[in-house]
């Protein structure tokens, strides 16, 4: 079922060369599903895909599709900011988030791609003596755990970031940040692509354009089959990796989902040089901005405050946020805005995710990423892997159970997410 | 931005409203006497439909009061709204 790989290096460039770049293949197959798999992975975003590819290269299951919806990474993938770290306060989310950091750091060589990763940094403003406990709290919390993340001044975020501004007479001056030195941006594209491909050259089967209408249970209640609008699909291992869909698809299993689904928005700029070197959050007054590759400035808004499966928000709430951009960095008040979009984020309660099993034997869930999911891509592919291969959950993901609602082991990092959305 | 229909006010732009999450979520009349999934599923699970929805918004910039409205979470379009304690439309 695999073919071979077509790799990428300086030498495969040189020799494409001489024949005017026409030998390069397609990346990926584009398979009819087969009827029976070991294992179905639903959702073709960064984290299905990551998870197909651990599947197959980490716990030797060769017969392993993943079935999107419409295109692969067209989701919230291609929706999100980019931006990666993992400066989270409490224990459980430090090793999840810090494991996944480890694994970006070496991606493109795992990958054979290059997905662009770029430790350019992350400042978080503190903008009042609230922010600037709760940052330094942040600071000692994940220095404990091992997680790079320093206290900066005012000064000191200027010189880092020299576009900033400092000013006293500001509404909400900045009055210092946490800056995480390893955290970053990358391609995120790429990362859908790189990991297509390199779970394909496994032996994994993508689907495109197959949607799941369907879980089939046996007597016993595991899982039997999915369907799908391509046709009936066995298998007895279910991962569902479909963000904000995730309560339809759990549903037709017959479960509810501690989840909600609200449109988050981001936009970029027209191009325009290098004038932005790193990423800066700020949580108090919502904004957060990096520069991509081509020279948008790409920025993020926050959530609209109702449940919608719309993929686009409302004016308003980006506007809130480019009024803050505007605030910290007034030389971009005359800057064009080129797109906007939305995507759909599940949040949890908690805003922590869930990588687990679930009540239904064979059904696998990986969901609840909320507004931050993309930075957690090659960590979450690989924890949800080892729990549906093992039928167990790994260490790193174990607290990121279903049942800790019902038993009160909340991870609450609401007030740790980098926006209060 | 949604134009909500206030069923005391009319049609009037979302930036008057708070959102209320979603509808006839009962508090159950004695908690003491429920297990742990029941409480739990009372406090943390949602319907979350991608299709229509039944939820409260509060007018809080217009009259201050609650209601219900059914809206279709894929289109956002309002189908009805009413009153607490009426039947829906």
């Amino acid at each position: 079922m695999s073919h071979v790989m077509q790799r990428f290096s300086g030498f495969a460039i040189a020799r494409q060369a001489l024949t005017g770049h026409m030998g390069w293949g397609r990346q990926w197959r584009s398979p009819e599903p087969q009827p029976t798999y070991d294992a179905v992975i639903v959702g073709g975003g960064g984290h299905g895909l990551a998870t197909a590819f651990h599947l197959a290269r980490d716990h030797g299951m060769r017969r392993v599709a993943v079935l999107e919806k419409s295109w692969i990474g067209g989701g919230n993938t291609g929706r999100n900011t980019t931006i990666i770290r993992s400066n989270y306060l409490f224990d459980a989310s430090s090793r999840l988030y810090d494991h996944a950091v480890q694994l970006w750091e070496r991606l493109s060589q795992t990958l054979n791609y290059n997905v662009m990763f770029s430790q350019r940094g992350v400042l978080m403003l503190a903008h009042n003596v609230h922010d600037e406990q709760v940052f330094k709290r942040h600071v000692h919390a994940n220095r404990l755990n091992g997680v790079d993340n320093e206290w900066l001044s005012a000064s000191e975020a200027q010189a880092f970031c020299p576009p900033l501004r400092i000013d006293g007479d500001m509404r909400y001056p900045v009055l210092g940040a946490a800056l995480q030195r390893r955290a970053g941006t990358a391609r995120h594209d790429a990362v859908a692509w790189g990991y297509a491909r390199a779970a394909d050259a496994l032996g994994v089967d993508i689907v495109e354009n197959c949607a799941v209408t369907g879980i089939v249970r046996d007597a016993g209640g595991a899982v039997q089959a999915v369907e799908t609008t391509r046709g009936r699909i066995a298998t007895r291992k279910l991962g569902v990796v479909a963000a904000g869909n995730t309560s339809v698809i759990m549903g037709m299993a017959g479960l509810r989902m501690p989840l909600e689904s609200y449109p988050l928005q981001a936009l970029v700029s027209e191009p325009v040089k290098r004038v932005f070197p790193c990423v800066v959050m700020s949580n108090s007054i919502h904004a957060y901005i990096s520069q991509s590759d081509k020279g948008e400035l790409v920025i993020g808004a926050g959530t609209d405050a109702y449940v919608s499966y719309s993929q686009r928000g409302a004016l308003h709430v980006s506007t809130h946020t480019l009024e803050a951009i505007c605030e910290l960095f007034p030389q971009f008040r005359r800057l064009r805005m080129l797109r906007n979009w939305g995507g759909i984020v599940d949040v949890t309660p908690d805003r922590s995710p869930i990588i687990a099993k679930t009540a239904v034997p064979g059904l696998y869930v990986n969901c609840g990423w909320g507004t931050g999911g993309f930075k957690a891509t090659p960590g979450s592919g690989d924890l949800f892997a080892w729990t549906v291969a093992k039928d167990e959950p790994h260490p790193i993901n174990a607290p990121f159970t279903i049942e800790r609602f019902r038993d009160g082991y909340l991870i609450d990092e609401a007030a740790a997410a980098a926006v209060a959305h | 931005m949604l134009l909500i229909p206030c069923p005391y006010c009319g049609p009037r732009p979302e930036l008057e409203f708070a959102y209320g999450g979603e509808a006839n979520m009962v508090r159950p009349a004695d908690p003491a006497l429920l297990n742990d999934d029941d409480w739990a599923a009372f406090l943390y699970q949602r319907s979350n439909p991608r299709g229509l929805h039944a939820e409260r918004w509060r007018h809080v910039h217009g009259c201050g009061r609650f209601f219900n409205a059914r809206r279709d979470t894929v289109s956002d379009l309002f189908q009805a709204s009413w009153k607490p304690g009426e039947a829906p439309p």
